[in-house]
């Protein structure tokens, strides 16, 4: 049987109990838990005026009310900025219970603890919060006309602005290179807001313990180990008596980064207070009102080129949308910035953002974080040259590309991770060869000319991008092996249905020569590791995986070398295969796994048969030596860390044929094909199953999906009734292809794949529509009547 | 409050409700049962799909009491001995990531090929467009189902 796994797809290890309705969601958990529930602001710019509680105090089953004068230190100040930026200079952070100033519908301004939760939600009922209205300000242009301010300290409602420029070979800047350019041109691009709407919204659940003095917190979150130091500051517990722990996670895609949050803190101050466990879940529409949006920005292109479509300068001025509070910093519009870039050599370029204040709900990243975004604008960019030029739009990116020979490519520019955004590996030419033939790109034109003649009206679009994957600082693994033998796996960084119990699984195994079945795997689970960062930025294969492939070398090593002894054998003879050490050619002369653990832990008590052959009268022991030699450990157990110099950069180009209804301009998808390059995969099934849902969620944000708020900060669509997101109906099968350029940073050449699918899509589809209709589409999503507006506009 | 009994699985169960307990919240809070998942609360999702007398419906727009004394299959009670066809099928297919959605589409999909064993492709995306799932794509779960009608019908040759 073999053990060699790596790049195999292997059945996913969390199914059984997934299918089987076992699963153990956070809303799962904490079945006798009292029930939070939260008064959220009505309005998007108020000033709170009073409270009046008097009503909800009779509610059969009321437990407590508390409002942002009942916090103690600690718990009543502003939730941390995550991610300081010397750029940001006029943060600001929301409250955990509003005081005096509610800056977004949905904010939490009263939380209410009763027996259940539909005693909780009566009680908010009741309770009558009074307001004097402020004026609300929404959409970025009103933002920056600073009419009114969504924070009175903030002026023009910018909380950043930043410049970021790369002068060209020659040393001229990008305006010097746009004006001297033999063709300019110039744009504006819009792109809406969506979100990331994981079915299974946030969640938290405390229990106290009275007796130990210690808090264990269960929380829908992609990073258990950094709620956990958040807690520990906040409600002034030693680090060592709080325990995050994050049970199966039902979907992030990036809203679960952001901590802690408002009910992440108060739910566990409250639990400590009333020494009670208790339970908050988030329900869809806190989610759509509360919890994170992103996506939305506003470009100003000049984009100026040669003859062949070679870009010699592009000038970009972002503004970009934060909402009412930036907790996570400026990260999208600096990945928005950085990876516009994308797979192409820019002569020079200057990119401008202003990060403004607006009274919605706050934006954080939310899959693909900013280069969504990116990519709109500069393959919108490349399509409008070639459309300039007369010519073939792939030919004007072929003609742009970094080539194979020119890696590692530095962009001169820093990117998310604080440092240099160097490309690591890639071959762009060939993947955009592999989607050409995937497509049919050179066939697609006799197509469209047939569809024409039937009435049709068919189109062909192209996107590609290039995605900073597995940032830093690190990620760690802990694996041992137990006297059973069986292997087990920790990590810090927390899951959401990638299926990192199987691709970690199956690293494990490979390294070690073990049956996957032996390998156990527990992530995001701080009692296990209390290391990590978290799970984002395609982070987790990268990071994890390498650490665990670390850490299984580490145990390997010792394995062979406590197996040498006891087979007399040179350590550099032997392998192991199967979960049994051998020496190489000799299979007679074995040992298993199981029998090396109990050999590496010198016993004094023996617990079963097994563990008899490490007591200390066994006589297997050399006299000359300590039981445990100088420098080594009991156990056969091994901890590593991944810290990497700079991120991985994996790559992709995608291609749609859609058909636009002449009479309806109902905008359907015929074909959708991706060319993705992540390194070497360690699953391709589940690469593959990365891709689809990217792509899906892609096609949502091209056709389906807005946050509609209107002039007074109301959201219009906050249900799943309003906000469309794609069902089977309206996803198109995907067709997919592989390159493998192996990652020259890390032991596995392995790069991330989470984002990758959804990066490109809205400016694949954009590109396509404009291909079948034959006018620009500069702004993204776009809907049936927006674009009968469209054709029907004056020219 | 109100005395009800639930056939959940095919086992009578006594329950003392209030008259607005959904039979999402009954399930999962009442009954231990926490394999009905509640994706929205408004009947789009679907991830609360059970199987009342057969026949899908959402557990988070029903009351508990309005359905006492009839028989409701939830995914815990979808495999007899072992995970049912359909559930293997989604195992085998990679239909499901997160898993939070998946309980709802194991259900209507039980139900769908008991009425239609030999789907085409057309009726199987009509079949599960009652549905949302935030993280595969659908392809994945399209599959699926097409497969579990093969591992049906090769159950009851």
């Amino acid at each position: 049987m073999t053990t060699k796994l790596f790049g195999e797809p292997v059945r996913r290890r969390e199914d059984a109990r997934l299918i089987a309705g076992q699963g153990r969601y956070l809303d799962d958990l904490g079945q006798h838990a009292l029930a939070a529930a939260f008064v959220r602001s009505p309005h998007a710019h108020a000033r709170i005026t009073g409270i009046n509680v008097d009503a909800a105090l009779e509610v059969d089953g009321l437990v407590a009310i508390y409002t942002w004068e009942d916090l103690p230190p600690g718990v009543a100040e502003p939730l941390p900025l995550l991610i300081p930026h010397p750029a940001l200079t006029h943060g600001r952070t929301a409250y955990p219970l509003a005081r005096d100033i509610v800056r977004h519908v949905g904010e939490p301004i009263v939380m209410v603890v009763a027996v259940d939760r539909y005693v909780a939600e009566d009680v908010c009922d009741l309770i009558e919060v009074s307001y004097e209205f402020l004026k609300p300000v929404v959409g970025v242009e009103a933002a920056v006309s600073g009419a009114h301010l969504v924070h009175e300290d903030v002026p023009d409602n910018i909380g950043a602005h930043l410049v970021q420029e790369v002068a060209a070979k020659d040393g001229r800047s990008a305006a010097e290179a746009i004006a001297a350019a033999p063709h300019t041109l110039s744009f504006r691009l819009d792109i809406e807001r969506s979100a990331c709407m994981p079915l299974e919204g946030k969640g938290v659940y405390a229990r106290w313990d009275a007796d130990d003095q210690s808090l264990r917190v269960y929380s829908s979150t992609q990073t258990s180990t950094s709620v956990r130091m958040a807690l520990a500051a906040k409600l002034g517990i030693p680090l060592p008596k709080v325990e995050v722990i994050a049970p199966d996670v039902g979907g992030g895609f990036g809203v679960k980064i952001v901590h802690p949050w408002p009910e992440e803190v108060l739910v566990p101050w409250a639990a400590r207070l009333l020494n009670r466990e208790l339970k908050w879940t988030e329900d869809r529409r806190e989610h759509f009102i509360s919890s994170a949006h992103e996506r939305a920005q506003v470009q100003h292109v000049k984009v100026g080129f040669d003859d062949e479509g070679r870009v010699l300068g592009l000038s970009v001025e972002i503004l970009h949308d934060h909402g009412a509070y930036t907790p996570y910093g400026i990260i999208v519009p600096i990945i928005t910035s950085t990876q516009l870039l994308g797979p192409y050599k820019i002569g020079a370029y200057r990119v401008e953002f202003s990060s403004v204040y607006t009274n919605t709900v706050q934006v954080t990243p939310y899959r693909g974080a900013g280069r969504p975004q990116g990519v709109f604008c500069m393959e919108r960019t490349m399509d409008k040259i070639a459309a300039f030029l007369g010519k073939d739009r792939t030919d004007v990116r072929a003609a742009n590309f970094i080539q194979p020979d020119e890696f590692p490519y530095d962009q001169g520019m820093i990117f998310q991770d604080g440092r240099p955004l160097i490309y690591d590996s890639g071959d762009y030419p060939e993947s955009l060869r592999k989607l050409k033939e995937l497509i049919g790109w050179d066939e697609f034109p006799a197509l469209q000319e047939v569809a024409r003649a039937e009435g049709r009206r068919i189109g062909i679009g192209i996107g590609c991008y290039v995605e900073g994957t597995g940032v830093g600082p690190y990620e760690g693994g802990h694996v041992q092996i137990t006297s059973d033998g069986r292997v087990h796996v920790s990590t810090g960084l927390t899951s959401q249905g990638q299926g990192h119990e199987t691709v970690f699984a199956q690293i494990a195994a490979t390294e070690l020569g073990v049956p996957i079945e032996r390998v156990s795997v527990v992530t995001g689970d701080t009692r296990r590791f209390g290391y990590a960062v978290g799970t984002f930025a395609s982070r987790a294969a990268v990071m994890s995986g390498n650490a665990i492939a670390l850490a299984c070398r580490k145990v390997r090593e010792k394995a062979l070398r406590v197996a040498a002894d006891a087979l007399e054998a040179d350590p550099r003879d032997l392998e192991i295969t199967d979960g049994m050490v051998h020496v190489v050619g000799s299979p007679s002369a074995a040992i298993p796994l199981a029998t090396v653990a109990v050999l590496s832990n010198p016993l004094r008590y023996a617990f079963d048969e097994e563990a008899k052959r490490a007591t200390q009268f066994a006589g297997s022991a050399d006299m000359n030596r300590p039981p445990v030699a100088e420098g080594e450990e009991p156990g056969l157990e091994g901890k590593d860390y991944y810290s990497p110099i700079r991120s991985t950069f994996a790559s992709g180009m995608h291609a749609a044929i859609v058909e636009t209804d002449p009479d309806t301009a109902e905008i359907r998808i015929l074909r959708y094909a991706v060319v993705h390059d992540c390194g070497k995969m360690i699953n391709p099934m589940l690469v593959e199953g990365q891709i689809h849902g990217g792509v899906a969620q892609g096609v949502g944000g091209a056709l389906y999906e807005k946050m509609a708020y209107d002039d007074h900060g109301q959201l219009l669509n906050a249900s799943f009734m309003d906000f469309l997101m794609p069902y089977a109906t309206e996803i198109p099968r995907i067709e997919t292809d592989h390159l493998e350029t192996p990652s020259p940073l890390n032991p596995l050449g392995i790069k991330g794949a989470g984002e990758a699918g959804v990066i490109p899509v809205a400016s694949v589809i954009a590109g396509a529509i404009e291909n079948a209709e034959g006018f620009p589409i500069d702004r993204m999503p776009i809907s049936p009547s927006e674009l009968h507006e469209l054709r029907v506009r004056p020219a | 409050m109100h005395d009800i009994t639930l056939v959940v699985n095919g086992v009578p169960r006594e329950v003392r409700v209030p008259a607005r307990r959904l039979l999402s919240d009954c399930l999962r809070h009442d009954l231990g049962l926490t394999g009905t998942h509640v994706g929205c609360e408004h009947g789009v999702c679907g991830a609360c799909t059970v199987l009342l007398d057969g026949e899908p419906i959402r557990s988070c727009l029903t009351f508990a009491v309005t359905v006492s004394g009839r028989e409701i299959t939830t995914v815990e009670g979808l495999g007899a001995d072992g995970p049912s066809p359909v559930q293997r099928a989604f195992a085998e297919c990679h239909g499901l990531q997160c898993g939070f959605c998946t309980p709802g589409f194991l259900c209507t999909t039980t139900a769908f090929l008991r009425d239609n064993p030999a789907p085409t492709d057309e009726e199987v995306l009509e079949g599960i467009s009652g549905n949302l799932c935030r993280c595969t794509g659908y392809q994945n779960i399209i599959k699926s189902v097409h497969r579990a009608a093969e591992l049906l019908a090769e159950e009851s040759s």
